[in-house]
């Protein structure tokens, strides 16, 4: 009882019975270290079977602790004939920056332009951007097969970068954040100065936009690095992202679950880092709900 | 709209001849132009971008399923014989077309409803006062960042009959191995299982920012009225949160219906959906079909078919969360 009044005031304005409303019990820190083990377990045990041997499968108690298989482990694997692992992990590191470079450009200046520009129609086509976003667009994959197979695109990186130059929501998200961190007042003082539209653009709107831009940036990235179906589609085996690679390897008959385990984990490991590295700013902007599914 | 274009027009002029006075009245006046031309345009020109691609990669694909629909279209022998609604009369009769439909519903039913109510529960857990707190909201999120394919091949893992750890708990407590690939329930739980690890998550950290917008003395003047926390969760928090509820079932029910990921890789990769195509989901089939078989009308078909049937849930969906929550 007396800790309470030690707390910071404002939060307890109200005495008596109040006090404990949003305390939390110790049953609320076991639930909660209870979630928080369930989520990175499964992450964390990928990473113990791809630093063991394939004894590790079947062994009893499962083994908890990393062992020294690692090298040898992602050795085999580069080495693996039908997972063309290093040709994936290659593909998607240059589809996945290709698609995050594209969408922040033109999200964000498609975003500028509804929340600061003047022009005619904008609020009808500002419309039709937020229709786009509720349409499953992955249901139109037969004809999208089609135009490639049109264009000679089939097996080509362009097929799974073109189509995702830029998304409806990125577009959606850049106005909602230009329209209250951009103050008209700039965009006029740098019109009256002489800057293009395109000039105002790139010297005030763009650095002004950084913080939302790095968000979508870092979620593009994620998503693209994480696109499974229309690769598969699209994409040879032979040459494939780096989730078709580690496809190849469960297609496999036999199952080499260290080799697996040590794929999966190379697959994750820039998503990892990036998520280590940002992962504050990631739950910014789920909880600004800025990120959709 | 060309009215709100015109006050800007005048400003450019009043501050024009400052700037450009020592020059002559012909430079002027193309400047001038120049610079009205770039008003004009370059909105149009900055947008335009998204439409083309939307037009030619989403908006155009997704119609032309229809017409491709319509036929019997094969792409390695160059068959395209129009048949009307012929593909979509064999659907109405194709059993493993339905088999992949209540697969989806029920592997839709058992990864979202759990999923929802245990983000309800930590997102509720989470507002409270924590030490720590980013540490938990960090770890909780981890699986979202994870990428769909691996984590299929470590919950099949997880998941196998003999060897899997999820078995092995079992068996800690005495219950029998489960042969989580063969039967059809069990193999719905197991990726209903992925489903949710992944997305529990990023569910619960939507509705703990919805959350913390509700007014604290909402929560005081209940419990001045003696209600318990348990009765101010379920009286206050959950119609407050109504339609960020909504939003997430509307999301969940876009993502869960198009499933994909999670049970070809729970395969091994296979479009099958197991032997008896007890996992087989409405988009396996058509990707079976289409990339498969060949059968790229068929498969068109069965894109519509499970487009309807997005439109249909979400909207009973929103209907049924609309009305549950509503009662207060």
């Amino acid at each position: 009882m007396t800790a309470v009044l030690s707390r910071p005031s404002g939060t307890h304005r109200r005495p008596g019975r109040l006090r404990g409303l949003w305390d939390a019990s110790p049953l609320t820190y076991i639930t909660l270290i209870a979630a928080l083990v369930l989520s990175v377990f499964p992450i964390y045990w990928m990473i113990i079977v791809a630093t063991r041997s394939n004894e590790v499968v079947g062994s009893v108690p499962p083994p908890m602790t990393p062992g020294g298989n690692l090298g040898d482990n992602v050795g085999r694997l580069f080495d693996n004939p039908d997972a063309y692992f290093a040709k994936g992990l290659v593909n998607s590191a240059i589809v996945s920056s290709a698609v995050t470079v594209s969408t922040v450009f033109f999200a964000s200046l498609a975003g500028f332009a509804f929340a600061k520009l003047r022009f005619r129609g904008k609020n009808a086509l500002l419309l039709v951007i937020i229709a786009t976003m509720m349409i499953p667009v992955q249901m139109g994959i037969i004809p999208l097969y089609m135009i490639m197979v049109r264009l000679g695109w089939q097996n080509t990186l362009q097929a799974v970068i073109v189509p995702f130059l830029v998304t409806g929501f990125g577009v959606f998200m850049m106005r909602q954040y230009a329209d209250q961190a951009v103050p008209d007042e700039l965009i006029e003082a740098a019109r009256v100065d002489g800057c293009t539209t395109f000039g105002i653009y790139w010297r005030v709107v763009l650095p002004a936009l950084r913080p939302a831009a790095g968000v979508l940036g870092l979620f593009t990235f994620m998503q693209t690095w994480n696109e499974f179906m229309w690769p598969l589609a699209v994409l040879n085996p032979e040459n494939p992202t780096v989730q078709l690679s580690i496809n190849n390897l469960a297609n496999a008959y036999f199952k080499d679950y260290t080799l697996m385990f040590a794929g999966t984990t190379l697959a994750i490991l820039p998503l990892l880092i990036v998520f280590i590295l940002f992962g504050r700013q990631i739950i910014g902007g789920i909880m600004e709900g800025a990120i959709k599914a | 709209m060309s009215v709100e274009l015109r006050p800007a027009t005048p400003g450019r002029n009043r501050t024009g001849p400052k700037r450009t006075a020592p020059r002559g009245a012909s430079g002027r006046g193309w400047r001038v132009r120049l610079a009205r031309l770039d008003m004009r345009v370059s909105p149009y020109l900055f947008i335009s971008p998204f439409y083309v691609i939307f037009l030619i990669f989403g908006a155009f694909p997704l119609v032309f399923t229809i017409w491709v629909s319509l036929h019997d279209w094969e792409l390695a022998s160059g068959l395209r014989d129009f048949i009307g609604l012929g593909n979509y009369r064999e659907l109405l009769g194709d059993e493993a077309f339905w088999r992949s439909v209540v697969n989806t519903i029920g592997i839709f039913f058992l990864s979202t409803v759990p999923q929802l109510l245990l983000a309800l529960w930590v997102a509720n857990l989470l507002n409270r006062r924590l030490r720590a707190s980013t540490f938990y909201r960090i770890g909780i999120v981890a699986p979202m960042v994870t990428s769909t394919a691996a984590v299929a091949i470590v919950f099949g893992q997880l998941f196998a009959r003999d060897y899997g750890m999820v078995n092995w708990l079992l068996g800690q407590i005495g219950v029998d191995p489960i042969d989580w690939q063969a039967s059809r329930g069990w193999s719905w739980v197991a990726i209903s299982a992925m489903v949710d690890w992944r997305w529990t998550g990023y569910n619960a950290l939507i509705y703990l920012a919805a959350m913390q917008a509700i007014p604290k003395d909402l929560y005081e003047a209940a419990a001045i009225d003696g209600a318990s926390r348990l009765r101010q969760f379920w009286q206050i928090t959950v119609p407050m949160l109504r339609p960020t509820i909504i939003f997430t079932v509307i999301i969940s029910t876009i993502g869960g219906l198009q499933l994909f990921t999670e049970p070809v890789l729970f395969g091994s990769g296979r479009m099958d959906g197991g032997p008896v195509h007890q996992y087989q989901t409405v988009t396996m089939y058509m990707f079976d079909n289409a990339f498969r078989s060949d059968h790229y009308g068929y498969g068109a078909a069965i894109a519509w078919m499970l487009f309807l049937m997005i439109i249909v849930f979400s909207l009973l969906n929103f209907l049924f969360v609309r009305r549950a929550g509503g009662g207060r």
